[in-house]
């Protein structure tokens, strides 16, 4: 045993990134690896990436889970650095050089592009962008959202176009006392939006919402959910997939909007229309959105969205594209350009020609896009650390001298955050939430952030 | 509210499900798992990945399992899982005997 715990066996190991999938690499690490010291490295001064500044505010018990992620902290082999940026602070070679492996867990901070003319225009934004903006993403309060007309068009049937429609649907009342932040709820109280249209490219068949998302849209106190009658569609060829075990949940989904039925319920003081096989195909609009163009589709018999030909145009004063998050790419790091994802196998980065790159892993959404939920991480890197297991002998090779990394750190004079920091910062917003009634008021400043720390 | 583990998964106890729960909240003894109800967030991870569809979100669990909710009650009394195990022997056997 005290041979296991002499010096050149104890790994020195980093994961990039603070998200659930970069805490889920580092307990899978401590479990087979219980002597292993990991370096988190966060380019944000606060943790939990999108549990942070994903998960809707209304959605509190999903937050839960930072329980989980504060005891891997507690952890005295782990080190949590936030405020330090890859390929700004610091490189991937200096990482690679300090540490026995880097596993690369950063997530997607980008969109995939609709690509079509107008998106330039005032008025268009991402979903991404806006869900970062009222979930306090210092990285994301300098967008403006114009919430002036009646109506707003969501592209994108999933869960995220399904949370941006209920914050822009809730009463201040009902988001008052959440972790959303008070300059979002100010706006939001302002807002003259009243019909949403959501909008899919294929049919209700194969819209990407969970039952349980489009369930509580139909609970919403204040909003009629309706479908636009025309682009429902449901073949003989979806009502056989609809019937098998796999397809459960969407045929949950169908009957849901089977129930909302094809009209509007004019008391309400919200609506939400969902409309089916249309993609958009121009924004319209001087310097601002006016409008947007799309095509009618139909499905081929594989389910694929056709032009027929036909078009409608929707008014509309702001426009949220949720066709999905984008990967990034990294200096030196192979990249799948179509996926927007790191090459690798099975969560070993490899290059286009198929050669191992020697102590570099990858998991979670930059590993195989941006889809599943935060469960759907930890077996995504339970996989990663069973490749690097394997691994282990040729990983041991290296030596690192003691506190490299560190002192990497210390010479370029960066202000690291540590976890006992982000405790302070932590501290500093529950408290600021509980004088104004909410679980939380976050801190949405950098500066901010680092004055806390520094006290 | 929380997610329940049927008696679907006893003599197949396939732990797919502990795999992907983001806060452990699985438990187990010799025949199946259990969900223990406190630690559960409701993010419905563990529901799609079970082969045999053992696992219903409390709102939409048919009727017929509702006594499942007293057995999963007693989760504490058993092991966390939360690793990945071997299914029981009669796994297979009775997922076919299940429809799927």
């Amino acid at each position: 045993m005290s041979d296991s715990l002499n010096h050149k066996d104890k790994l020195t190991i980093a994961v990039v990134g603070s998200g659930p999938s970069g805490f889920y690499a580092t307990e899978a690490l401590l479990k087979n690896f219980p002597n292993t010291s990991v370096n988190i490295i966060e380019k944000l001064p606060v943790p939990f990436g999108l549990v942070r500044f994903g998960v809707a505010p209304d959605h509190p018990k999903l937050k839960q889970v930072i329980m989980v992620y504060n005891r891997i902290a507690e952890n005295p082999n782990v080190n949590f650095f936030g405020n330090v940026e890859l390929d700004k602070d610091i490189t991937i070679e200096e990482l690679q050089r300090t540490h026995h492996a880097v596993i690369l867990c950063y997530g997607a901070r980008s969109d995939r592009d609709l690509n079509i003319p107008g998106t330039s225009l005032k008025g268009y934004h991402s979903a991404r962008e806006f869900v970062a903006w009222y979930n306090g993403d210092p990285e994301a309060q300098h967008h403006k959202f114009d919430f002036s007309h009646k109506n707003a068009v969501i592209i994108g049937q999933g869960n995220v176009a399904a949370d941006v429609c209920r914050i822009l649907t809730k009463s201040v009342d009902e988001l008052k006392k959440t972790d959303i932040t008070t300059q979002a709820i100010e706006q939001l109280s302002e807002s003259k939006i009243r019909n949403i249209h959501i909008i899919g490219r294929r049919g209700p068949a194969q819209a990407k919402f969970s039952s349980k998302e489009i369930r509580e849209l139909g609970e919403l106190s204040n909003c009629s959910n309706f479908i636009e009658q025309q682009s429902y569609v449901i073949d003989d060829i979806d009502k056989n997939q609809l019937s098998a075990p796999a397809f459960a949940d969407i045929a949950k989904c169908v009957s849901i909007f089977k129930d909302f039925g094809y009209k509007k319920d004019s008391k309400k003081q919200h609506s939400i229309e969902y409309k089916f096989l249309l993609s958009p195909i121009k924004i319209c609009g001087d310097s601002k959105i006016e409008s947007i163009t799309f095509m009618r589709n139909r499905l081929t018999d594989n389910r694929k969205a056709e032009p027929t030909g036909d078009t409608i145009t929707i008014d509309c004063g702001l426009c949220f594209s949720s066709i999905g998050y984008r990967g990034q790419a990294i200096n030196n790091i192979p990249f799948d350009d179509v996926k927007g994802t790191i090459i690798n196998d099975k969560g070993r980065v490899i290059n286009k020609q198929g050669t191992v790159i020697t102590g570099l892993y990858t998991s979670g959404w930059i590993k195989r896009g941006p889809s599943g939920i935060i469960g759907t991480n930890r077996a995504d890197s339970v996989e990663t650390i069973e490749t690097l297991v394997k691994d282990i002998e040729t990983l041991k090779q290296k030596t690192i001298e003691e506190n490299a990394f560190i002192n990497i750190l210390k010479a370029k004079k960066c202000r690291y955050i540590s976890y006992e920091d982000w405790k302070k910062i932590d501290d500093i917003e529950i408290k600021n939430g509980s004088i104004i009634g909410k679980s939380r008021e976050k801190i949405t400043d950098i500066d901010k952030m680092l004055s806390i720390a520094n006290k | 509210m929380a997610h329940i583990v049927t008696n679907k998964c006893q003599r197949c106890r396939f732990t797919h499900c502990v795999e992907v729960c983001p806060v452990a909240c699985f438990h187990g003894d010799e025949e199946r798992l259990y969900i223990d109800a406190d630690t559960c967030i409701d993010c419905s991870a563990c529901i799609e990945v079970c082969p045999v569809r053992a696992i219903y979100d409390q709102y939409d669990m048919p009727e017929e399992y509702q006594t499942c909710i007293a057995i999963n009650s007693k989760a504490l009394d058993f092991p966390v899982i939360d690793t990945k195990h071997e299914p029981l022997p009669t796994a297979m056997e009775r997922k076919k005997e299940l429809g799927y």
